[in-house]
């Protein structure tokens, strides 16, 4: 088991004749992932590396194809309407990669979504979402990965591969992998990523990176409190950023108290949560919550 | 990207929102003249710098004479602004705000921000106006009221009316403040604005609502369909690296430390600069050059860490998903002949083609410390920079 994705999900591509579109694409085939489509308007009726086919709108892929998730690369001026494109086809799972959609833009796409419990969004700004040896739809190096039964949860695409890459390592390998990804207002939260772990009976432990900004960290510690019952690791990133200055993600800004590192660690170790001091001890993390369960 | 105050206003009073007459100035006597516009009575001295705290540093004066305003134009114009959020070097004061004085009757608070948990724009008011909101938000979070922008066309007449009842205003305040609230939620989605603050906004002696300070931020994403804004931006209130950075797509942000980094995304770059504080160290900056960076970009990225002369030693921490390390390394190499490197370099790669990267530079037989995992890498650039 996992969740999200797995090796029947069927993928198709918005934007695949792009230069990262196109590239990924090519990277998920050579994963395993079942890519059955790809969508860009004026395309239709051409093949993808001479296998995909390609159509002009999402719903015409997903009459011909079944196709029931997709991974967007289209450019920000036109990915929110391609989030919506995918979601009026009828697709359960879109997983948005593009990064710097306008945040207004995004607010459009939220109230529409508010209508369509059957469809979530990842992302968008995100690295996307793997169920290793099953189904990558994403830019992750697939290689880091390791079937097993660690949920791993993250604002951030690289310090989740870091995160990985440590879990791997050290012999504990991943249910799936959820980049959620940095932008003010994202489709899938980290209470709704856990919830699905807590849910996943092949998930044992979770590990969860935030990062300073907002307070969608304490929110989740407040749900790990009170509903889940699994070993729950963690880590913050931005302990040392400067205050009021914006760090890349438009999420990493810290103003005033609220969004501080230091806040945020200590909702999750009131919440029985580990958290690792250094990014470099996110595996042991895991470890030692599980350890502290037993 | 943010605006002066004068930029604010003059887009405030676009959608309908009264501020008070004021004249921008660049000079003393231009600051005179304008005081001497007003007819008889008392002004205000503004600095216009995107800075916080100017009222603090000393930036913000009332003036009762021509002779005071020239005396308080000359001494902003002439020193640097030191305020809480300057640093202690301050900041060049290139133009004035020079305003005609207002009588306070009361101070209130409003702003349209993004309620990120609810994912719709909200508006905030408060009854405790002229102090930081965060402020009122810890020691009095009942002052302050809040309603969600629910409808895509804008602030609805019985949320501004809420609104205004709910801060105890009576009477013309209350057709004034719909008027104002409505113009304020509007210049936030006309505009694509990441912040419209009013702050103080204040209900003078004779009862009027005016807006006597504004705050107006936009969302970067969407500068592109924002023609008429992108005319207000001030580049001589960036930080030239800064600015250098964003042109080549990099998102950089100087800080005080020794050891410059070079990290893709944010998330690792925000925890490469913790591992090196971790283990005794200070980031002199913070450097995504983001998920598909070329080699123009990382070769840009090692000319404006090595231009701060702070910089004792570099650290590349390199994961690679859509950024390849043989990409790196390439970058790394031509860097090595376009600029000069005089501190050491602390490398250390993972992720897509690791090994033809981590080849490439060893056969390149460059003085390059390689490191293994991310507390290596930290000691290592620690230990370079001494």
């Amino acid at each position: 088991m996992s969740i999200l994705i797995n090796k029947d999900s069927r993928v198709l591509c918005q934007g695949i004749t792009g230069k990262a579109g196109a590239f990924h694409s090519s990277q998920c085939l050579a994963y395993g992932t079942k890519m059955v489509a790809g969508v860009t308007p004026n395309k239709g009726g051409t093949l993808f590396e001479n296998k995909v086919p390609i159509f002009d709108t999402v719903s015409q892929a997903v009459h011909q194809t079944g196709a029931d998730v997709s991974m967007i690369f289209v450019p920000p001026p036109f990915a929110a309407d391609a989030i919506l494109e995918a979601a009026d086809a009828g697709i359960r799972l879109i997983i948005a990669i593009t990064e710097g959609i306008p945040v207004a833009d995004m607010v459009h796409v939220a109230r529409e979504l508010r209508n369509r419990p059957n469809c979530r969004l990842v992302g968008p700004n995100c690295p996307g979402v793997i169920t290793p040896d099953e189904c990558k739809i994403g830019i992750m190096p697939g290689y880091i990965h390791k079937k097993g039964p660690i949920g791993v949860i993250s604002r951030s695409g690289t310090l989740t591969y870091e995160a990985v890459w440590q879990l791997t390592s050290l012999g504990l390998g991943q249910s799936t992998c959820v980049g959620l990804g940095g932008d003010p207002i994202v489709g899938t939260s980290f209470i709704d990523a856990l919830e699905l772990f807590q849910n996943d009976p092949e998930t044992e432990a979770i590990l969860m990176m935030g990062e300073i900004g907002g307070d969608a960290e304490e929110r989740a510690a407040e749900f790990v409190k009170n509903n889940v019952t699994k070993p729950v690791a963690s880590f913050i990133a931005g302990q040392t950023a400067p205050p009021g200055r914006r760090m890349g993600h438009a999420g990493a800004i810290i103003s005033g108290s609220s969004g501080k590192a230091s806040d945020k660690i200590a909702a999750l170790r009131n919440a029985g949560i580990v958290v690792a001091d250094t990014p470099a001890d996110m595996g042991k993390a895991v470890v030692e919550a599980i350890k502290r369960r037993k | 990207m943010k605006i002066h105050e004068y930029q604010a206003k003059e887009l405030l009073r676009a959608f309908g929102v009264p501020t008070p007459t004021g004249k921008v100035v660049t000079t003393a006597d231009e600051a005179v003249k304008a005081f001497e516009s007003f007819g008889k009575g008392i002004a205000v001295v503004k600095a216009q710098v995107h800075a916080g705290g100017r009222g603090k540093g000393g930036g913000v004066k009332v003036v009762k004479s021509a002779e005071e305003c020239r005396t308080e134009a000359k001494r902003i114009l002439s020193n640097p602004l030191i305020t809480p959020q300057t640093g202690p070097e301050g900041v060049k004061v290139r133009s004035l705000l020079v305003e005609q004085a207002t009588s306070i009757g009361h101070e209130y608070y409003v702003a349209v921000v993004l309620d990120r948990a609810v994912q719709l724009p909200v508006l905030m008011a408060s009854t405790e106006g002229g102090v930081e909101i965060e402020e009122v938000a810890a020691h009095n979070p009942d002052a302050i009221k809040k309603t969600h922008i629910f409808d895509a066309r804008g602030l609805q007449p019985f949320q501004a009316r809420k609104i205004a009842y709910a801060l105890g205003l009576t009477g013309k305040q209350v057709d004034q403040a719909v008027k104002t609230l409505t113009g304020l939620v509007k210049l936030y989605l006309d505009k694509d604005c990441s912040l419209a603050e009013i702050n103080p906004w204040v209900q003078t002696t004779d009862g009027d609502m005016i807006a006597l300070d504004g705050k107006v931020n936009f969302d970067d994403n969407a500068l592109f369909r924002l023609k008429d804004i992108q005319g207000y931006r001030d580049v001589t209130e960036e930080d030239p690296s800064e600015l250098k950075a964003q042109e080549t797509g990099i998102s950089f942000v100087k800080l005080d430390g020794n050891i410059g980094c070079l990290v893709n995304g944010a998330g690792l770059a925000m925890s490469t600069m913790d591992i090196i504080k971790f283990h005794g160290g200070d980031p002199a900056n913070f450097l995504d050059v983001g998920g598909g960076a070329n080699v123009d970009q990382v070769t840009t990225a090692f000319e404006i860490i090595l231009a701060d002369k702070n910089v004792k030693a570099v650290l590349v921490n390199i994961f690679g998903g859509i950024m390849k390390c043989d990409t790196i390394a390439t970058a790394i190499l031509e860097a090595f002949k376009r600029v000069k490197f005089n501190v050491p370099l602390v490398v250390r790669l993972e992720g897509t083609n690791v090994e033809l990267g981590r080849k490439m530079l060893a056969d390149s037989g460059l003085p390059i410390i390689t490191a293994g995992d991310l507390t290596d890498a930290a000691e290592k650039a620690v230990k370079a920079a001494g």
